[in-house]
């Protein structure tokens, strides 16, 4: 399985560039105070897990970073969140083109009701106009990255929904570095998949990371430990402690997170 | 577990199993016979249409109009004007419900226009088909002053709505939300995440709301018998009074013509064979999926 093993090129080199910065947010549901003036800065090329027990605001903190509370009209964020410099919250940008550049993939797996060609196409369609040609390599490419081309390379007509739970993550994850994103949301996208999948997922992830800033919200301890290099502890919308992983898991600062990670939380 | 170890089950325990068995085979033969009941009647009104109406069945049934008293003749007139008029008001009725059903679902489900919307729908929904004729009536025939086959489109229309705007509202809320954020997620647009993502999601169950609206208004006679009134001979102008096959099967079975009541069981042996096969095609279209 995966090592931690980035430790060494994070303490021997300069520290990575920030890719996202997050800002004194706040984030409400309703009346309901959510997120309480979270900051932290998310690292280029590195994965980022977000953990903490349910409620904590891990998912809620994801779904700010690509705007998708601005589908539910009770909920609102307050506070800046950087994306290379620029404040996503304020931006003038069409959101469409914002969450172009985040991709997203959920808990549940999500294809879409049309054959396994087109749960690509789909996505890359909406930003390019591309030939047949060039489509169907984006399609091979995105799927070769996401370790899934071999299985299905047969059956790109059958209906997205053919596949099997893991190969449908896949699929999502997939549909969304098509598009070219230059950051990915994994929202607990092994929360619903067996062992054997879940480490497919998490060898992909290791591998997304040379291209993309990944961000993973992860209720599985080791999992985040596998797979991350910084690691952000959440409890009740307060981010109690953020660091590299390796000093998370081994050493943290504060007594809470310690609690946590040992599972004497309580 | 432990206290079954001795192998005997405790009294208490077998006389409480006892009684729940009882209770599940008293609740059994309670649905059994409301079962019973209801598909009685049901084959008792196919046995009698078959029965009926499969003699009165011949070529020229599709081929000739309906005749005077006492004279061969066919439905074909009727049948003509049915299918335009049933068409007609399945192009008129079906996008608007189809759309209305799309606003209440995915833009404001929870506005004050689509609780009004929803509101009057479900009026609408069950409204009585003659108060519905007679509306179309009062707002159509007596303007132009003449029965005719559009107003009839028109009347046959305002049924499929609601009921178009109900399935299709049910069927997309059934689509979990996650989906669409997967979608949103994209950067699609609100309209390309309906049509290629929500509705084709849907799509079985929009149809299958549509076929059964189609079954529904195939068997309209009171809407009719105010808009479209009768028309015995052959016409494809819808201008004037069209020919239909409920109003004439209603005009026919009354009669004390034996051929007329022939036709009118003919009639309604084709309407029941007719809707039989939308509500099997509406079944098969939502299994599949």
């Amino acid at each position: 399985m995966i090592l931690p093993n980035i430790m060494l090129d994070t303490q021997t080199n300069a520290p990575p560039p920030v890719k996202m910065s997050v800002c004194n947010l706040d984030f409400y549901y309703g009346k309901f105070h959510a997120l309480k003036n979270i900051n932290l800065d998310i690292p280029a090329n590195r994965v980022t897990a977000f953990i903490g027990p349910s409620g904590c605001g891990k998912s809620t903190l994801l779904r700010a970073f690509n705007r998708m509370y601005e589908l539910y009209p009770d909920q609102r964020a307050t506070g800046e969140i950087l994306l290379d410099g620029e404040n996503l919250l304020t931006s003038k940008q069409d959101v469409a083109l914002i969450r172009a550049r985040i991709g997203m993939v959920f808990q549940k797996p999500t294809p879409f009701p049309m054959s396994i060609f087109d749960n690509i196409a789909f996505g890359v369609k909406l930003f390019e106009n591309l030939s047949q040609i060039d489509l169907e390599e984006r399609v091979e490419w995105a799927l070769k990255k996401a370790a899934l081309w071999d299985e299905i390379k047969d059956k790109l007509s059958q209906s997205g929904a053919s596949l099997s739970g893991g190969q449908q993550q896949r699929l999502c994850i997939a549909r969304c570095i098509a598009i070219r994103p230059e950051l990915l949301l994994l929202d607990e996208p092994c929360s619903a998949l067996d062992p054997i999948s879940t480490a497919r997922i998490e060898e992909l992830i290791a591998e997304l990371k040379k291209d993309y800033t990944v961000v993973i919200v992860t209720h599985n301890m080791q999992q985040a430990a596998r797979v991350s290099d910084h690691t952000a502890y959440m409890y009740l919308g307060d981010l109690v402690e953020f660091g590299e992983t390796e000093q998370m898991f081994f050493k943290p600062n504060r007594r809470e997170t310690e609690d946590y990670i040992t599972g004497r939380f309580g | 577990m432990n206290t079954l170890s001795d192998g005997k089950t405790p009294a208490r325990r077998t006389s409480r199993f006892a009684r729940r068995k009882w209770i599940n085979r008293v609740a059994l033969t309670l649905s059994f016979i409301a079962m019973i009941f209801g598909v009685f009647w049901l084959m008792w009104i196919l046995w009698e249409t078959i029965l009926l109406g499969f003699a009165g069945l011949s070529f020229s049934l599709f081929t000739q109009s309906t005749p005077p008293p006492n004279d061969a003749g066919g439905l074909a007139n009727a049948l003509f004007g049915s299918f335009m008029m049933v068409t007609l008001a399945t192009f008129i009725g079906a996008p608007i419900g189809v759309l209305s059903g799309i606003y209440l679902a995915e833009y404001h489900p929870r506005g004050w226009l689509a609780v009004t919307v929803r509101f009057v729908n479900d009026l609408l929904l069950s409204a009585p088909s003659i108060v519905i004729g007679l509306f179309v009536y009062a707002v159509i025939v007596i303007r132009f002053r003449q029965f005719s086959g559009w107003a009839g489109a028109v009347a046959l229309s305002l049924i499929v709505i609601p009921v178009v705007i109900r399935t299709t509202e049910n069927m997309l809320a059934l689509i979990p939300s996650s989906l669409r954020e997967a979608a949103y997620a994209l950067g699609a647009p609100k309209w390309k995440v309906i049509i290629h993502v929500t509705l084709n999601a849907a799509r079985a169950g929009v149809i299958t709301g549509i076929l059964l609206a189609v079954a529904r208004i195939s068997g309209e006679t009171a809407p009719l018998l105010f808009t479209a009134l009768n028309n015995q001979f052959w016409t494809s102008d819808l201008s004037g009074p069209t020919a239909n096959l409920p109003v004439t099967i209603f005009q026919f079975a009354m009669s004390p013509y034996e051929n007329w009541q022939q036709l009118a069981w003919a009639g309604v042996f084709l309407i029941t064979l007719a809707v039989l096969g939308l509500n099997i095609l509406a079944r098969l279209l939502s299994r599949r999926k």
